[in-house]
């Protein structure tokens, strides 16, 4: 395999030819041959520049360059489509170059699902000025007023005489616009050319309908080039020896514990960062197995197991405070009361669990450094490898080869780091690939998670009063804290890290007296330590969506009335959120009733369960059918019905297939996820020690699908795997009658359970 | 260091390595065969899948001497994007791929099922991809292309 590259040149000659570069660096100026009025001084492209954001090329197609980056939703084409649809070209005319930070703006990470609903809008306006202009054009070039033309395919004609006409391509084909637009604000939150008017929606023949992903045949034929895939020449083999537990540095190491492997380059030590080096994968992967490396005593110790967890979680005072929401008077919502609940809930450490592990390549030479990477943000590598080696950010080029897929694991670049310090040292460039055992031991977890919530009712069973308390960890490893080798190398955190989020904690219900809030407890170690945390899809939802409808759930059964209907009395003033519940019980054929289920006989118990959610103004519904065998403990999830209301679907597929890969994971997670651990580290090092979904576990799946064509597009990517926990464990109660207030709902958790609940409360 | 005969996509091939190299190291650094992918290298996952005298293997922990002069074939052996297997086509109709770095140990070990049985049951499809891990929850479309695959009715 070699990397190559087109340079923006070749993109507006349109010719299709491939300049190969290797280790290219240039002056970000020289890809821009025909002009620097795109650059700001900084030698970053210009938003205010429409080239900076799109070019025609002399064959007519549009090459659209964007930070937002693939990694398996669909979101690259899905801007194509935006862009197809604001220019009137076919979506064939587009090719995207994405993620290289040379070429394109910086429009914020590819996290949140916020890349459709962020990005969406920049690609149209700038679509739209660009439509505008070459109409401009057009209209002097066939002498009428552009409101008397038409576009078809990239083809400018003038309405009534269709024999008039020019293309794109003859108008600015292989040239620059040299055309301004305003651009304010950053990343995700830029506004481009608000001014420009933009289609009516009504009007949308490509936004709308589900055009196939454009990386799929390469992806099913191993033509893709993947991180993992790209070959540099002269490319070295590195491996990172990560210490075995936890809080622990080199002491000695013993050189000659690898002399017998041939083909070692180097031993690399920096502070406590420990790599080898290599001409061969193999031959760098037997050397780091072989090291022998004396390590200090440690001298501080993780909590032991999830008792010791959650307790420090309760009891360590928080570092920060995060309110969601505050209002009413939550004392007089209680003493009013006239039935008070109260319950805690627990979520474990999860993994990303990617199936690929991390994966880099880096090419450091003096004070510059080109990085091949599949960071969700190629822009925040860029920054954080150029802290790293103490470079200029504009003297770092990240161009972005998809990773696999992420879930937020690939907003931490961990790889990215090991290879440029690697690299640095070997004088060569370096490919890093973690093993399976670093990926799971040293990967960056979903954090743990305690919420307690409290409520009270009135008379007539209505919510008055809700306090809910998160408490969990930010993420160490984040935007504003050091990743995993500038830990090593001795960079240290001035910041507790991010923290996981608010929401899923019962906003999304009317009650008077409501207050939720998110504790952050501090979970940075003097030493780097295996239980870093990150951003996990939906960061800290599912865990808060889990108490917060398994809550509801609980009040309902106590008051003997059904799930939906007692949801929807605190939907009153919320159109969206009751209509996508509603969907989602119209569906599943949903029989009004309280839980639990009448009795069954036999062994195994049937169960449904619902609940809700919503994300960054998009809603997610789901009701899970569930069997418990009453015996062994096991659940099986038989089915699964969502629906899903994201506002104007760009790519109808697009979401379906988001939603289905959510609601399995989330199965996924519910079920099986459980990071282990002891006072050392992670014991979860590998596929049997972590188990996920299986295809023998997978539910059927039925899907509505909300299209809201007169709102703006919401993000996919998240919202739908939330509530799936909750709605099985409001299904296990369904089947059994026994709570479940600690994900995974493993059989032992199960038959505890059942041991714990009443008889009287069982079904038999 | 061993000279090594392969016999891979239907080509004879000779490598010089470490004769315990691991197949895949192999076929994707010396032979630069992308397809098979690294994801465990404990064969507890499936992405590194090829298929060796008709049978879907691990390939991470094969030793490349074990693999002499056996056919071994690999994703790019059944097809390119110009001409795509009907697997590969079926995998592109269903839009069955989200990320797609374990779509080659799909692709791979259903290739082999159907080779053996060419009209397998739903049962049967997820039997048989049991030990083959996705992570973006793709299994539904995945089942779904193998089924339009084998010419049955998705």
């Amino acid at each position: 395999m070699k990397t190559s590259e087109l340079s923006r040149r070749e993109f507006l000659k349109g010719t299709g030819a491939l300049i190969v570069s290797f280790n290219l660096f240039p002056a970000a100026s020289d890809l821009f041959a025909q002009s620097s009025a795109n650059l700001l001084p900084n030698g970053d492209l210009d938003p205010q520049s429409l080239d900076s954001w799109l070019a025609i090329g002399a064959d007519g197609t549009v090459t659209v360059f964007t930070s937002k980056v693939e990694i398996g939703t669909g979101t690259v084409t899905a801007l194509a489509q935006i862009v197809a649809e604001e220019l009137d070209v076919s979506v064939n005319r587009i090719k995207m170059v994405s993620g290289d930070t040379t070429k394109s703006v910086e429009q914020g990470s590819t996290v949140g699902s916020r890349s459709i609903e962020r990005a969406g809008p920049q690609f149209k306006q700038a679509a739209a000025a660009a439509r505008q202009e070459l109409l401009k054009l057009a209209a002097a070039r066939l002498a009428v007023t552009p409101d008397k033309l038409t576009v078809n395919d990239g083809v400018v004609s003038v309405i009534g005489d269709a024999g008039k006409k020019v293309s794109y391509a003859q108008l600015v084909g292989g040239k620059l616009f040299h055309v301004r637009i305003t651009a304010t604000g950053t990343g995700w939150d830029m506004k481009v050319a608000p001014e420009v008017k933009a289609k009516d929606p009504k009007d949308y023949k490509v936004v709308g309908t589900s055009v196939k992903r454009f990386e799929l045949p390469a992806k099913v034929t191993g033509e893709y080039v993947y991180a993992h895939d790209v070959r540099i020449p002269g490319m070295l083999h590195g491996r990172v020896v990560r210490p075995p537990v936890v809080n622990t540095e080199p002491v000695s190491i013993e050189q000659d514990s690898i002399k017998h492997i041939p083909g070692v380059a180097m031993i690399v030590r920096e502070g406590k960062f420990v790599g080898v080096v290599a001409n061969t994968e193999w031959a760098a992967i037997k050397a780091a197995e072989a090291l022998k490396i004396t390590w200090s005593k440690p001298t501080t110790k993780l909590p032991a197991n999830p008792d010791e967890l959650f307790a420090y979680l309760k009891n360590t005072k928080p570092v920060r405070t995060q309110k969601a929401v505050e209002k009413g008077d939550l004392g007089a919502g209680f003493s009013q009361g006239k039935k008070t609940y109260q319950a805690s809930y627990r979520w474990p450490f999860q993994m990303h669990g990617m199936i690929g592990p991390s994966c880099a390549v880096a090419d450091v030479k003096g004070d510059r450094a080109t990085i091949w990477s599949g960071p969700q943000g190629p822009f925040r590598t860029r920054g954080t490898i150029a802290t790293l080696l103490k470079i200029p950010e504009q003297n770092v080029r990240v161009i972005y080869h998809e990773a696999s897929g992420s879930y937020g694991r690939m907003s931490t670049d961990d790889g990215a780091e090991d290879a440029a310090l690697l690299s640095r040292a070997v004088g060569a460039p370096v490919r890093v690939q973690w093993s399976r055992q670093d990926e799971h031991g040293w990967e960056p977890k979903g954090p743990a998670q305690l919420d307690e919530v409290k409520a009270a009712i009135d008379g007539d069973g209505k919510l008055i009063a809700w306090d809910f308390v998160d408490y969990g960890q930010p993420w160490t490893a984040s935007g504003v804290t050091p990743l995993l080798a500038s830990l090593q190398v001795g960079f240290k955190p001035n910041n507790p890290g991010q923290g996981n989020g608010t929401q899923g904690g019962g906003e999304i219900y009317e009650v008077a007296n409501q207050k939720i809030v998110a504790e952050h407890i501090n979970w940075h170690f003097p030493e780097p330590i295996p239980l870093r945390t990150s951003n996990l899809r939906a960061p800290g939802d599912p865990a808060r969506c889990f108490a917060s409808e398994c809550f509801v759930d609980e009040i309902a059964v106590d008051l003997r009335v059904d799930p939906v209907d007692y949801r929807m009395r605190h939907l009153a003033n919320n159109k969206r959120g009751s209509e996508c519940l509603k969907a989602a019980a119209d569906k599943a054929g949903w029989q009004k009733r309280p839980s639990p289920a009448p009795a069954s006989s036999g062994n195994i118990a049937r169960g449904r369960g619902i609940a809700l959610t919503q994300r960054a103004n998009a809603y997610c519904a789901i009701v899970a059918d569930v069997e418990v065998n009453k015996t062994t403990g096991a659940v099986a999830v038989k089915k699964v019905v969502s629906s899903h209301d994201c506002g104007l679907m760009v790519n109808p597929d697009f979401v379906q297939n988001q939603v289905e890969g959510n609601v399995i994971q989330g199965v996924s997670r519910a079920l099986f996820e459980e990071v282990t651990f002891d006072a050392n580290g992670v014991t979860s090092l590998d596929w049997n020690s972590y188990p996920i979904l299986k295809f023998t576990d997978v539910p059927e799946l039925d899907i509505v699908l909300i299209n809201r064509p007169e709102m703006a597009s919401l993000g996919a990517g998240e919202p739908s795997t939330i509530p799936v926990a909750a709605a099985i464990g409001n299904a296990i109660f369904d089947a059994v009658g026994a709570r479940l207030r600690e994900v995974p709902f493993t059989p032992a958790r199960v038959l505890t359970a059942l041991k714990a609940t009443p008889a009287a409360n069982q079904k038999s | 260091m061993a000279r090594i005969s392969l016999k891979v996509n239907g080509k004879a091939r000779v490598v010089d390595t470490d004769p315990e190299t691991p197949l895949l190291y192999v076929l994707r650094n010396d032979l630069q065969l992308n397809g098979p992918k690294f994801g465990c290298g404990l064969a507890q996952c499936g992405a590194c899948a090829v298929i060796m005298d008709g049978n879907a293997i691990r390939s991470c922990q094969l030793p490349v001497s074990s693999a002499q002069n056996r056919p071994v074939t690999t994703l790019e052996g059944l097809g390119s994007t110009k001409k795509m297997h009907r697997l590969q086509q079926a995998f592109v109709d269903e839009q069955a791929v989200q990320c797609g770095y374990c779509i080659n140990g799909m692709i791979m070990t259903s290739k082999a099922l159907l080779d053996k049985n060419p009209k397998p049951t739903d049962a049967q499809i997820k039997e048989a991809l049991a030990g083959n891990l996705c992570r973006c929850g793709t299994h539904t479309r995945i089942l779904r292309a193998i089924k339009r695959a084998s010419g049955q009715k998705v």
